[in-house]
């Protein structure tokens, strides 16, 4: 190479070639592809411009150096911008193919739904699981003494007239109440005893508004200075974690032979805030559970001294709840595992 | 129990709204489940008096001008055979609501409303009405049976409200009573514990009367079975006279729906309702042998009752007998042989205390349920029938149907019926409550309710009455206070002397909740079935006679025979489920059940039954199959960490090429299969449907198995597909097995083609596995691994005559 100028024109020649070459290209491949020969160190146009440093006199050296830079910085930057720019139309270009209509149904992965019931279950032992309660689970076949006996109800009392009781023999029958577990737990242990018994029950009833089968909540608190007043605090915490927090409880005289006193209680109705509706039949109250204070003759029965200790319990129908919060107008749905039923109830 | 409030206000003077009694009667404990007014159904129907009173020429029809007060004088027409000037009939106003009658005139069929009307040409400008038409028969009002208009009386006043007049206008109460309470089962009852709501004055019913001379010699009572009659009292009526019983009376009973019958029944009918005592009159003149013997009847006795039916009785059951015969079912029902005839001139009255549980048991025994019987049942008390006894003289003497004698027999082993002693600490009844009520309200209530409270310091004596059985302790007098203090002082607390425990579900708990949320995310519903089925449940599922699910507890009493057997497989109500939901159009689906079966011991139960907790699936559609359900029963063994081991077995509803057996550590825990065609035809079932079942009880002892970690492999693994021909005899389990003992680098076996064709042979198939070599402390190099699978085909080939696929 004699002089600059030759060199110039060389590089220009070259700078000449690639633009022109540029157009022709017509994609992001063949942009590299061209890019690739261009800077090739052996045969490229622009790589190679390096190797002809030792033919270069010395005083020319820096500058060829510098020019060459400047060349291949020329083409690198003349190369991304096409090839920018070629990417940027393929990719315009993919996007628009791949267009879909947003509004189609979606493809959902298939999942099963518990039980209403469990739902209920898991939220009453959420509650009372927070508060120290432990879940005991009876079994569904009882003695006539766990049942009845124990539980302040001897066999001339009338009130077993107030269930209809389904008998296995002599001496077994099907709980009517998980009232049953009560004994089966005092009997085990001393106070401080705090548990729920949740578990199906069975009772001989059988038409639109009673199903022969259906699910009770029991609970039991015994320790030292248990009150009606305790009863009531925590019936209105239960009530307002479940039906909200505007919830309350009214307290009603009833019976029931193993508490005295024994109160129905009922929420505020929780569809119209107590204004009256047909969920609580115009009342603004809705009856929920039963409750009291646990009679002593209990207690004593289950040799717990009476004069230490003192407790209550109160029993939750499991369905009702779930029939109220979920708004099922049927008992029986719940038993007849129809799919159009289940699957309409989520967590 | 049904309470008209004019016989209430009888014992209690009422000075508040109905609404508001129902209120009080609410927050003491008796909830109103029903109130109504007499006359509900009837309105805008006043006093009318006829002025002018034409016959219409060849018609029954009378055209009339009637006074109607403020309303006018307005043309009606009537067809009664008894208008007549002057005379006073209810008179509907146009728009009024009155009862359509029947062609009989006295059947209701409904409630019509009165419009203007047109009669042969007439205009009508409202109706005259009988008694029938405004509510009223003969019994509620004297002369409202009449077919034709209501006569009332002279000095009423035109254009008044009928129903004051008429008494439409009293109001019933349904009042539901709790069986602590039995002595409420009664009119007088309700007004007690008004009066002490209320705060107002009780009155008695009167109770005097006045023996004759007259005795009934050598008549005696034998109570041979004081255990379940511990009072008897008979008292001996004559000269009775046989008539109906005064207007007063017979409206009462027929307020509550009693037919009044004669002056001497009804008095019995209206004392069980006034008082809640059953009480029984006996012709006396049937009575052989001067005598009544309370005892346990014999066996295969027999006994007619006044309904005229014939009962076989046994030990069980309670008889009033005479010198001779029994003549009246302890309790429940007299006998027809001594019954209260027209004819009737001497009677003995019958007043007594049967124990609650013998006529119950009886009651129900025998399918004979009374008005007596029930309230028996519930427990009657000794001051009651005392008090009945007289009431009932009282009431002899006062409709002077009969002459009280002398001769009363009272033959008692049951409890006083002097108030007993009860005391209490005061603070005791606070410390039930949790608040302290001022102890100027306690002995304000607990006077209230005749306890005559007294207070020194912190006792509290009181004299419980007779009546009230259920008084026993501090928390009973506790309750008395609360529910008449009120409810609403109850302040919440929190248990603020309680001990802190721990709560929540405990391991097998928890553990079930895992199973069904694990199998609800691999798209399978809960569903609950119930713990009874049918014992064509049974059949449905094909099991021999001898099955050990035959075995099952029997419910001996059951509703019907489809709810009857305690279930010993969950199997045939999940087949059902599945059927139900096929028959209402849902052609896929997965549902699955925890519950009990129950294994009983012996039977009839002598021991609690093993409840065992099982775990049922049911799948069905076009995109299961045996396998899809295999994964669900998979989805168990994953969350448990367990594996399942499956071996092809047969049994009676399962497809007998589509089933297996589960196996858990050499443990037979269930089973999974294809429901079998005959059943699926059966039951009318649309698609494929898949049951697996598998014993939660016999993994129990599998849920505390912990997960361990197993760190990442050091070093690649490396895989090899291997695909192997062998007999189509040769399960993919047991090649499995072979290849996953074959090596202790081996991480992992899995299969992922299977191919049959005529070219390996009919007898043959190919199986392709993906078996993974996972290297420990070194690298494992391609020539060791090479001689593992060396090492696996020579000992498939050996045992099983496997070999590679060429």
């Amino acid at each position: 190479m004699a002089d600059l100028n030759e060199l110039s024109e060389k590089l220009n020649g070259i700078r000449k070639e690639i633009k022109t070459e540029l157009e022709k290209l017509e994609s992001s491949k063949s942009v590299f592809e061209y890019k690739k020969t261009i800077f090739d160190s052996k045969t490229g146009k622009v790589g190679s411009l390096m190797r002809e440093m030792g033919k270069i006199p010395n005083d020319m050296k820096a500058e060829y150096g510098k020019r060459v830079n400047e060349i291949k910085t020329w083409a690198q930057d003349l190369f991304d911008e096409m090839d920018e720019k070629f990417k940027a139309e393929e990719m315009r270009l993919r996007y628009e193919s791949e267009q879909i209509d947003v509004t189609m149904p979606s493809i959902k992965p298939k999942h099963g739904y518990l039980h209403p019931n469990t739902l209920i279950r898991n939220q009453i032992v959420d509650i009372f699981g927070s508060m120290g309660f432990e879940i005991y689970e009876g079994s569904e076949i009882e003695t006539d003494y766990y049942n009845f006996t124990a539980l302040n109800t001897p066999d001339d009392h009338p009130a077993r007239d107030m269930q209809d009781t389904f008998y296995l023999s002599d001496k077994f029958l099907l709980r009517t109440q998980t009232s049953a577990g009560q004994i089966h737990v005092m009997e085990a242990k001393q106070p401080p005893i705090k548990i729920i018994s949740p578990g199906k029950v069975f009772r001989s009833d059988d038409d639109a508004t009673h199903s022969p089968m259906f699910s009770q909540m029991e609970g039991l608190v015994v320790d030292k200075g248990i009150t009606l007043c305790d009863l009531k605090g925590m019936l209105d915490v239960f009530v307002q974690k479940i039906f909200g927090e505007g919830t309350s409880t009214r307290l009603r005289p009833s019976y029931f032979p193993f508490t005295e006193p024994s109160v129905e209680v009922d929420v505020s109705c929780f569809q119209c805030q107590g204004k009256g509706c047909k969920l609580c039949k115009g009342t603004g109250w809705i009856e929920v559970l039963g409750a009291g204070v646990v009679n002593k003759k209990v207690l004593e029965g289950c040799g717990i001294d009476s004069d230490v200790y003192s407790g209550f319990a109160f029993g939750i129908g499991i369905e009702r709840i779930a029939m109220l919060k979920y708004g099922i107008n049927n008992i029986k749905h719940l038993f007849e595992s129809d799919l159009r039923v289940l699957e309409q109830i989520n967590e | 129990m049904l309470v008209p409030l004019s016989w209430l206000k009888d014992y209690v003077d009422i000075d508040v709204t109905v609404d508001e009694l129902e209120e009080k009667l609410f927050s003491c404990g008796f909830e109103v489940e029903e109130k109504y007014e007499a006359g509900h159904d009837i309105s805008k129907v006043v006093v009318g008096l006829v002025k002018e009173c034409e016959a219409i020429p060849d018609t029954h029809l009378h055209l009339c001008k009637v006074d109607a007060g403020e309303a006018g004088v307005l043309q009606i027409c009537c067809g009664a055979d008894n208008v007549k000037e002057g005379g006073k009939y209810p008179l509907a106003l146009i728009g009024a609501t009155v009862y359509a009658t029947a062609k009989d005139h006295k059947t209701v069929e409904g409630v019509m409303t009165i419009g203007q009307g047109k009669l042969r040409g007439y205009d009508s400008y409202g109706m005259l009405c009988s008694g029938v038409e405004i509510g009223l028969t003969e019994d509620l009002y004297e002369g409202a049976g009449y077919n034709g208009l209501l006569e009332l009386p002279k000095e009423c006043k035109v254009g008044e409200d009928i129903k004051p007049l008429v008494g439409l206008d009293d109001w019933i109460f349904d009042i539901a009573i709790t069986a602590n309470r039995p002595d409420c089962q009664s009119i007088f009852g309700i007004a007690r514990e008004v009066a002490a709501v209320l705060g107002s004055e009780l009155h008695e019913p009167a109770l005097d009367y006045t023996e004759t001379e007259v005795k009934k010699e050598g008549f005696k009572v034998t109570v041979e079975a004081p255990d379940v009659c511990p009072r008897y009292i008979g008292h001996y009526v004559y000269d009775v006279k046989i008539e109906k019983s005064p207007a007063w009376m017979r409206r009462r009973l027929a307020l509550i729906g009693q037919t009044p019958i004669s002056n001497l029944v009804d008095i019995t009918n209206y004392i069980l309702h006034e008082l809640g005592q059953p009480m029984h009159a006996f012709d006396y003149a049937y009575l052989e042998g001067d005598q009544i013997n309370v005892r346990r009847a014999h066996s295969e006795e027999k006994i007619v009752t006044l309904d005229e039916k014939e009962l076989t009785l046994n030990e069980n059951n309670l008889v009033i007998c005479d010198g001779v015969k029994p003549v009246a079912l302890a309790g429940i029902m007299g006998g027809l042989n001594s019954e209260i005839l027209d004819s009737t001139n001497e009677v003995l009255f019958e007043a007594a205390k049967f124990a609650r549980d013998n006529i119950r048991k009886s009651s129900r025994a025998l399918g004979k349920v009374s008005d007596s019987s029930a309230r028996y049942s519930k427990g009657v008390d000794e001051y009651t029938t005392v008090m009945a006894m007289k009431r009932a003289l009282h009431l002899v003497e006062e409709l002077s149907c009969g002459k009280i004698s002398a001769t009363e027999v009272d033959v008692n082993t049951g409890n006083s019926i002097e108030p007993s002693l009860l005391k209490v600490s005061l603070d005791r009844v606070n410390s039930v409550l949790g608040i302290t009520v001022p102890a100027n309200d306690i002995v304000r209530i607990l006077k209230g309710l005749n306890f005559d409270p007294e207070v020194s310091g912190d006792e509290l004596t009181l004299k419980v009455p007779a009546y009230r059985e259920d008084m026993e302790s501090y928390q009973d007098v506790a309750e008395e206070v609360i529910r008449m203090y009120g409810y609403e002082h109850i302040i919440p607390a929190f248990m603020p002397t309680a001990k802190v425990t721990l709560g929540g579900f405990d391991l097998f708990q928890r553990t079930e909740l895992k199973i069904k949320r694990a199998l609800c995310a691999a798209g399978a519903s809960e569903g609950v079935h119930y713990s009874f089925f049918s014992p064509a449940s049974l059949d449905l599922i094909r099991l021999p006679i001898d099955a050990p699910q035959r075995k099952a507890i029997k419910i001996l009493n059951p509703i019907n025979e489809d709810l009857s057997l305690m279930r010993t497989t969950l199997a045939p109500q999940m087949i059902q489920a599945m059927q139900r939901n096929q028959k209402k159009g849902i052609l896929s689906g997965r549902i699955f059940e925890v519950g009990n079966i129950f294994i009983p011991g012996e039977l009839p139960l002598q021991n609690y039954p093993k409840e065992l907790e099982t775990v049922c699936i049911g799948c069905f559609g076009e995109d299961e199959d045996f396998y899809s359900v295999k994964g669900l029963t998979e989805v168990i063994a994953d969350t448990l960490n367990i594996k399942f081991e499956y071996e092809a077995f047969e049994n009676t509803f399962l497809h007998p090429y589509r089933a297996a057996k589960i196996i858990c550590e050499g443990e037979e825990i269930g089973y999974l299969g294809q429901v079998r065609y005959e059943i699926i035809d059966e039951l009318d079932m649309r698609v494929d449907s898949f049951v697996a079942q598998i014993s939660l009880d016999k993994l129990k002892k599998y849920y505390d198995k912990q997960q361990t970690f197993i760190p990442l492999p050091k070093f690649n693994e490396e895989k090899r597909d291997l695909c192997f021909v062998m007999s189509k005899k040769i399960t993919c389990g047991q090649v499995e097995k072979v290849i996953r003992n074959s090596c202790e680098y081996i991480t992992g076996v899995e299969l992922f083609d299977v191919y049959e064709g005529i070219q390996l042979g009919l007898d043959k198939r190919s199986m392709a596995f993906t078996v993974t070599y996972t290297p420990k402390e070194e690298e494992l190099k391609a020539e060791v691994i090479d001689g593992f699978v060396g090492d696996l085909l020579e000992e498939l080939k050996e045992k099983y005559n496997i070999v590679l696929r060429s």
